[in-house]
């Protein structure tokens, strides 16, 4: 394995609004940046842009905050950006510092990129929650969907039923419309998203939500709140979904059906971090709001591993605005701890903390606001697949149940739910609740699949061979 | 109240419950987790006689593995746990190794091993994707794979004398004029005429509540998995039999504290590749060492050359129990009446459990046990052992 010549004052992981703040921060009062992504482009999940190729017009078109975009990816400075690096496991390296282990390009060729410091801003990924018919052609995550229309310019599909829970529905229905979709509805298992009095404490998301009903509005696609798809249906391909009313712990009412006929469902009920490499370093991981873990940091955006700094969704979902202003945080720390200073003592310091805690205060309530409720297990039968990976259907779940699985894992090896190829990223939660169980943080010592024969490569320290 | 109580839900504790409800005793089991929660949960369900040297270990193994295929053939092969007696194949990298080697097998031979000798031109007849330049091995037939999580749930259950209580922790034993009459649970008493402490890793602190002395440690082994293979053109796997280097033999008796591996390479029923197993002894640190990890790939792709191009994609580590003489714990405790214990088989608990759970039935009925127990005894470690 080639090591990298270059040792980098800082490492920052997924590009993002979190880590490209980060990272222009820290890379515009000297340090050496070096920025990764697996991704053939900055700005992460939330600002994805569409290939070069596509000779986008209006690329902002599609985004919030489009400008705000451009001056982070404009501050990045000398930042060495890496992209379409998938980092598959980090170590501490002999010596202090880092060992970044990635795998680079479509080939996957090995590389390894040394750092004093680290930061994990891998964002979070769709949760799901699996229904009958979630297999079928057709179906995908509502940021999946969010993606492909960013990314790729692509509309997900002519006839779209967006559904699950929170307000990321929201400007999902209303871009895909906007993209010329025929969004047929926006079905939210909780309530309506409402202006509740404390989005009132942040105008701009309040006005954000305003826009989005008024998008709404003007694309003629009803919103309507207690209402779930409990069933997707088609042979071969999603032809029509059925969708329930339900009472507040998300079970169908007797009678409350309708079928709606759509060639897409985007279906989201929130994110969960991605803490993959955070719990690899051995850093403390607590739960957000929700109760799903995320990392636990320091108002400095420190983890509890020394020369570890996490921001935006890791540290707890919140949305880009809170992403990228900890970002900003933790490029300060790093450069403060750098320099052996206070992080306290940058003149910007009290403004930002104030802000991230208003934003961070939003962020929960909203949290809040949009839990999974328990009655979404009574949309399972005993075919419904669980584990698409390893095909499990809830009825070997319940099986390994009552072989005497007390708890996710034991359901795993009993099972094999999320033993296939995305090790339970996609499965996981639904897994962990079926078992009545809090998601736990993952335990993946090998972040992305690598090719044994990279492993094979890696340089063996001397302190193994001298044990 | 139960005739028996085991503690410990794993392979071995199972096996324990299946053979004392056979003899028409009923038997309660404890888990303060889940079933198979432990190091049955961490391994890789190796069924082996191949990696001992003769003597009582190699005895247990021996019977065992004959125990296995009838536990499978009773409920129909495989079982209902993926019994699969498909032979381990032992290469030698040199022909000083291949000499010690075919000694270790001719040894082995008066134990009751089958052995085959396999020249190194019979090598690619056995696997077809093994590196060349071997200088030959020996191929154990009776070596078996099955996967240990379904075989502790399902033995637990097929035979209705059986209770299973998991989320219940035992925190202390109940006692009656010296004798263990019981367990003491977060959930309750549970009265009992015998306790067998079958706790794997955490044995010595449960035979700490009796107050005696059991030096049970936890020896580290990590295991790569690969991305599962698709099903190849002749409709056999990549990797036919167990398959590792004659390194290993020496590596399982070993007393070292260091780390060292020789990949145990062999396919699984669900298509994955499962490369174990290194050996450390570092307590119960479950911090990844790619270092680790790193060099039982090379070892792996250095079997399988093919292997190279496949991925891995999880990795896991356990921790297995063994005692100072890395033999296992198996008999009545003289020190305390009504306690038995059937712990510290390191990296073999799989293989051995069904023999365990038959002799320890046999020791609670009163029966004679096929096999001396003498080298098992509890109290061996202590000085004052007569």
């Amino acid at each position: 394995m080639t090591r990298s010549e270059v040792a980098y004052d800082l490492a920052v992981v997924g590009a993002g609004p979190a880590g490209l703040a980060a990272a222009g921060v820290a890379a515009r009062a000297g340090l050496r940046v070096a920025l990764l992504d697996a991704g053939a482009r900055v700005g992460g999940q939330y600002f994805r842009q569409p290939p070069d190729g596509f000779h986008a017009t209006r690329p902002g078109a599609l985004h919030h905050g489009y400008a705000r975009f451009v001056r982070l990816r404009d501050g990045l400075g000398d930042t060495d950006v890496l992209l379409g690096h998938r980092v598959w496991a980090i170590e501490p390296a002999v010596g202090g510092g880092f060992a970044v282990h990635c795998l680079k390009g479509g080939r996957e060729r090995a590389a390894t990129v040394a750092a004093t410091r680290l930061l994990i801003a891998t964002g979070a990924h769709d949760r799901v929650l699996p229904f009958p018919g979630w297999d079928l052609p057709g179906v995908m995550t509502a940021g999946g969907a969010q993606a492909l229309l960013k990314g790729n310019l692509v509309v997900a599909g002519r006839r779209v039923v967006v559904a699950g829970t929170g307000p990321f529905l929201l400007p999902v229905a209303t871009s895909l419309a906007a993209a010329g979709a025929r969004v047929v509805g926006v079905f939210e298992a909780g309530g309506r998203f409402t202006l509740a009095p404390r989005a009132l404490t942040r105008p701009g998301k309040a006005a954000e939500a305003l826009g989005y009903g008024r998008l709404l509005a003007r694309h003629r696609v009803p919103y309507k709140g207690g209402r779930a798809v409990v069933a997707a249906h088609g042979d071969g391909e999603l032809t029509h979904v059925t969708v329930a009313r339900v009472d507040a712990e998300w079970r169908p009412y007797q009678g409350g059906h309708e079928t709606i006929r759509c060639d897409t469902l985007a279906v989201g009920y929130g994110f969960t971090p991605q803490l993959d490499l955070v719990a690899q370093l051995g850093c403390e991981i607590g739960a957000d709001a929700a109760g799903v873990p995320a990392a636990r940091v320091d108002r400095h955006m420190r983890t509890s591993a020394p020369g570890v700094y996490a921001a935006g969704e890791t540290t707890g979902v919140g949305g880009a605005d809170l992403a990228a202003l900890e970002g900003e945080i933790a490029g300060r720390a790093v450069v403060a701890d750098a320099r052996g200073v206070p992080a306290a003592a940058h003149p910007a310091a009290v403004r930002t903390e104030a802000r991230r805690r208003r934003l961070a205060a939003f962020a929960d309530a909203l949290l809040r606001s949009y839990p999974v409720r328990d009655g979404w297990t009574s949309w399972l039968r005993d075919d419904t697949l669980i584990c698409r990976c390893e095909e499990v259907p809830y009825g070997r779940v319940k099986e390994a149940r009552d072989l005497g699985a007390a708890d996710a894992r034991s359901i795993k090896l009993l099972a094999r739910p999320g033993m296939g190829w995305c090790q339970g990223r996609i499965c996981g939660e639904a897994v962990a609740r079926l078992a009545g169980e809090a998601p736990g943080p993952p335990r993946r010592p090998i972040a992305q699949p690598v090719r044994l024969g990279d492993l094979a490569a890696m340089n063996e320290r001397t302190s193994d061979d001298d044990a | 109240m139960p005739d028996v109580v085991v503690i410990g839900a794993g392979m071995v504790g199972a096996a324990c419950a299946y053979y004392a409800a056979r003899e028409g005793l009923s038997v309660t089991v404890v888990d303060r987790a889940s079933v198979a929660g432990g190091t049955t949960g961490s391994g890789e369900g190796n069924v082996l006689v191949s990696d001992k040297e003769p003597g009582p270990e190699l005895d247990l193994a021996v019977l065992s593995c004959r125990l296995w295929t009838e536990l499978a053939a009773e409920a129909g092969e495989p079982g209902g746990f993926e019994h699969e007696p498909k032979g381990g194949l032992v290469v030698a990298e040199s022909d000083e190794v291949l000499r010690a080697l075919t000694e270790l097998a001719g040894r082995q031979e008066k134990s009751g091993v089958a052995t085959h000798r396999v020249t190194a031109d019979e090598l690619a007849g056995y696997e077809p994707h093994l590196a060349p330049g071997f200088a030959g091995g020996v191929f154990y037939p009776q070596d078996a794979q099955v996967q240990p999580m379904l075989a502790a749930a399902r033995l637990v259950r097929r035979w209705p004398g059986v209770e299973l209580r998991t989320g219940t922790e035992v925190t202390g034993l109940l006692t009656e004029r010296g004798r263990v009459t019981g367990v003491r649970t977060g959930a309750g008493d549970i009265p009992a005429g015998a306790v067998v402490n079958a706790a794997g890793v955490w044995a010595g602190e449960a035979a700490a509540l009796a107050g005696v002395e059991l030096p049970i440690m936890p020896r580290r082994g990590f295991i790569l998995v690969t991305e599962p293979l698709t099903a190849r053109a002749d409709g056999r796997p990549l990797v036919r039999h167990k398959v590792y280097t004659a390194a290993y033999v020496t590596n399982v008796a070993s007393d070292s504290e260091g780390l060292e591996t020789s990949a145990v390479v062999e396919a699984t029923q669900a298509g994955t590749v499962l490369i174990g197993a290194s050996r450390e002894r570092v307590g119960f640190d479950r911090t990844v060492s790619l270092p680790v990890l790193a060099r039982l790939a090379r070892q792996a792709v250095g079997l399988f050359p093919v292997l190279a191009d496949v991925r891995a994609i999880r990795a896991y580590c356990g921790f297995r129990p063994y005692c100072p003489d890395h033999l296992p714990v198996i008999g009545a405790d003289p020190r305390v009446s009504g306690l038995y214990h059937a712990c510290g088989h390191e990296g073999a608990g799989i293989g051995l459990a069904p023999v365990t759970g038959l002799l320890i039935a046999r020791l609670l009925t009163g029966a004679v046990p096929e096999l001396d127990l003498a080298p098992f005894r509890p109290d061996r470690f202590t000085g004052a052992a007569a």
